[in-house]
């Protein structure tokens, strides 16, 4: 009689598969558990307090620039929002002024005037080559060095002036049409998109075209001046003043952040630059010689078809460089602006706390990566359904 | 007589020669005629003071007493300095050891330029070089002092912590990018979320990491110096950017090879070691050296745990009140050696990216 033996195979390639995964898991979790026990034993022996109870205690440290209003008796929580909000509005202003300014060059260095594209290049490969962190130095050096005393401060025009403590010009003095006024600017941008709708139902139906984007504009700009001029056309400004060792009133960009920011749009602008100009240099010549064969004038050539094309290569590796610099502007510790990573620190060395610090910063800063990660596949996705 | 006698008359002299160059490169059209003479005009005003302030009127040897009186630069700030900046705190009477390590260290790098001397001999001789190095710094044998690396500084501090990082996060660059496309779902996962996660933080807090909370994960009585917990932050920082860079290696090798390796009877590691690795990492070794650049670049943000790299002694040498207000004049130095260092690294992952991807040169440059 034959029974047939039932063959365990150890070594097939199921097992071997399991195996790896159960050894690199348990690996991490040891490694994990090791870390846990220690940190907790450093911690007991160090007498430092775990948790984020500290965020509710009074923070007892001033902050340079407040976008809102704070002050050193007020929570550990609410410092950080005013170090998230500086991170948040050196960011926007930079990539703002990065793309527009990378954009110029990445085309001025495609320019056939030798001049222009040599120059481009000097500006790209002079700041790609420099680390960031020595720009920014060197421009907080500049700014707060070279600079006069604000009792000898530099007036370029009325109202305006430039010391090494930054640079202070008058706003408008507050009055209620402002308030108005951004009311008004809201309801026109309400009605541009609106306006637009209509007029890309109509183009679709009837074939004709409507000004769209141009009545825009101008509904933006003469629906809050209109507002203005009903409003009395208040011209009261609110103009800084030398009192004591500074100036008061006005609104004033400190020299931290002018050259954070400075810092910032040059050194992204280079790399900017580089993707427009790959981006555009990998739409093929054909494409640009068709369209002038057709008639299109230059610019047309570039804004119907090599710039909608070469979109789509530039917007990935463009966002990667606006991701780079919000991750940047971290770098303003170096120089004292009151970003997050330095609110957090100033926090780390009061309490002590620090992997709750460290955390709540990367914690920042992947929320930042991966809104835009998230935004980016929805972007690509769009573009493919098209 | 023929009506076409003289039809060899020479071109009109305003297209060709250098006069023809400059009407087509420079005053092409209304627009690039005002184009040029406004930045002619920018570069008239702005050079000629700029070449006063930097050689002309500089002061090149003195004390700050001497540049306070002088309208140019600065440069004695760099004559009388230049020692600290470049070596730090490491002991004056051996800074030739600095010196010589940083000397033998270009040379190589010089010397190993061209992908035809790229064998085993050369292997070798670089880790016959790189502990020469180690000696020259670290000394305690044939007769050298011992110094310890606390009070190592400025350039050689800078090398340092950016040659170890990229070497030793390369292995671990390979790992995670094997890992990301591997078969097995939990050890995916645990590369991807690492990859990702350091990828979208920035070097600084990881820096802070290593300064304030390495310590804590440590048992009592172990401690790692100051230098080893940036250098790690620095390693698992590189291995993530490293690792994407890997990864697209990887992807760009066709399935093909694996599948022929396969055949040929390699087994999964072998097939790995001699078909796809050395041809996957060929590939790569221009971003390679891009990813080496940033990293180059990124050592200078140890300031921020107070390690003494070359940023680092040059603030330091500009907060001496002897010389406070020369910032510009430190701060170019360093530039112009952080410029040489990128410039002819990134030049040179542009030549290997020729050499080795002969067949991907722009066909068509547009405009």
């Amino acid at each position: 009689m034959q029974t047939r033996v039932p063959i365990i195979a150890w070594n097939t390639s199921t097992i071997r598969s399991v195996l790896y995964q159960v050894v690199v898991l348990a690996a991490i979790a040891g490694a994990a558990y090791y870390l846990f026990s220690t940190t907790q034993a450093n911690l007991e022996r160090r007498s430092i307090t775990t948790g984020f109870d500290f965020l509710d205690r009074e923070a007892g440290f001033d902050i340079g620039e407040t976008p809102i209003p704070y002050s050193a008796a007020d929570r550990y929580s609410l410092a950080f929002v005013v170090g998230a909000l500086n991170t948040l509005k050196v960011s926007a202003i930079g990539i703002v002024l990065a793309v527009i300014l990378g954009v110029v060059i990445g085309v001025s260095r495609l320019s056939g005037n030798w001049l222009i594209a040599k120059l481009a290049t000097v500006y790209v490969e002079g700041f790609r080559n420099i680390p960031l962190l020595l720009q920014l130095f060197f421009f907080y050096a500049l700014f707060t060095e070279s600079l006069p005393h604000p009792r000898t401060a530099l007036a370029p025009a009325d109202g305006v002036f430039l010391s090494n403590r930054g640079l202070y010009f008058g706003v408008p003095a507050a009055h209620p049409v402002h308030h108005w006024m951004a009311g008004v600017f809201v309801l026109a941008i309400v009605l541009w998109a609106i306006i637009r709708w209509w007029s890309r139902r109509r183009l679709d139906r009837t074939g004709r075209a409507f000004p769209a984007a141009r009545v825009g504009i101008c509904l933006c700009i003469l629906m809050p001046l209109g507002v203005w001029i009903v409003g009395g056309a208040p011209t009261a400004m609110n103009v800084p003043e030398l009192k004591g060792f500074n100036f008061r009133g006005g609104i004033s960009i400190s020299p931290e952040f002018a050259a954070l920011l400075l810092g910032l749009v040059m050194y992204t602008a280079a790399f900017i630059a580089e993707v427009v100009r790959s981006g555009i240099e990998s739409v093929s010549i054909g494409q640009s010689e068709a369209a002038r064969a057709l008639g299109l004038p230059a610019g047309r050539v570039m804004s119907l078809v090599v710039l909608p094309q070469a979109l789509r290569v530039i917007i990935p590796p463009l966002t990667n460089q606006m991701l780079n610099l919000v991750k940047n502007s971290s770098l303003a510790v170096g120089i004292g602006y009151p970003d997050f990573v330095s609110v957090v620190n100033t926090s780390i060395n009061q309490t002590g706390q620090a992997i709750e610090g460290v955390a709540m910063i990367m914690a920042l800063y992947l929320f930042f990566s991966l809104t835009t990660s998230l935004a980016m596949n929805w972007y690509n996705a769009r573009l493919k359904g098209r | 007589m023929s009506l076409y006698k003289k039809i060899d008359m020479k071109p009109p002299i305003a297209s060709v020669g250098p006069l023809g160059w400059i009407r087509r490169n420079l005053f092409d059209g209304w627009f690039n005629s005002l184009l040029t003479i406004v930045v002619l005009s920018v570069l008239w005003s702005v050079l000629p003071p700029l070449f006063r302030w930097l050689v002309t009127d500089a002061v090149c040897t003195g004390t700050a007493e001497d540049c306070r009186d002088a309208s140019g630069a600065c440069w004695a700030f760099i004559t009388e300095n230049y020692r600290f900046i470049l070596f730090g705190f490491y002991p004056y009477e051996s800074h030739w050891r600095p010196a010589l390590a940083i000397v033998l260290f270009v040379a190589m790098l010089i010397y190993s330029r061209d992908m035809s001397r790229w064998r085993r001999a050369l292997a070798a001789l670089w880790v016959a070089v790189l502990g020469g190095i180690a000696v020259l710094m670290y000394g305690g044998v044939f007769g050298l002092a011992r110094i310890q690396d606390n009070v190592w500084g400025g350039l050689p501090l800078t090398l340092l912590l950016s040659v170890v990082g990229i070497l030793a996060a390369y292995p671990f660059g390979i790992v995670l990018a094997l890992g990301r496309r591997s078969r097995l779902p939990v050890i995916r996962v645990v590369c991807v979320t690492y990859i990702e996660a350091i990828r979208g933080v920035p070097l600084i807090s990881l820096l802070f990491m290593a300064s304030v909370m390495f310590p804590l994960f440590l048992p009592e009585g172990i401690t790692f110096n100051k230098l080893l917990r940036a250098q790690m932050a620095i390693i698992l920082f590189a291995a993530a950017y490293l690792a994407e860079v890997i990864r697209g290696g990887l992807q760009s090798l066709p399935r093909g090879h694996a599948e022929a390796a396969a055949a040929l009877g390699l087994g999964a590691f072998q097939s790995l070691r001699l078909i796809i690795l050395p041809q996957a990492l060929k590939t790569v070794i221009p971003p390679t050296v891009s990813i080496f650049i940033s990293t180059f670049k990124d050592t200078s943000l140890v300031v921020v745990i107070a390690l003494f790299d070359l940023l680092h002694t040059t603030k330091a040498a500009l907060t001496n009140p002897d010389w406070m207000g020369f910032s510009t004049e430190g701060y170019l130095f360093i530039a112009a050696i952080y410029f040489v260092f990128c410039f002819s690294m990134s030049r040179y992952s542009v030549r290997l990216e020729h050499e080795l991807h002969p067949e991907a040169q722009r066909t068509g440059m547009n405009r």
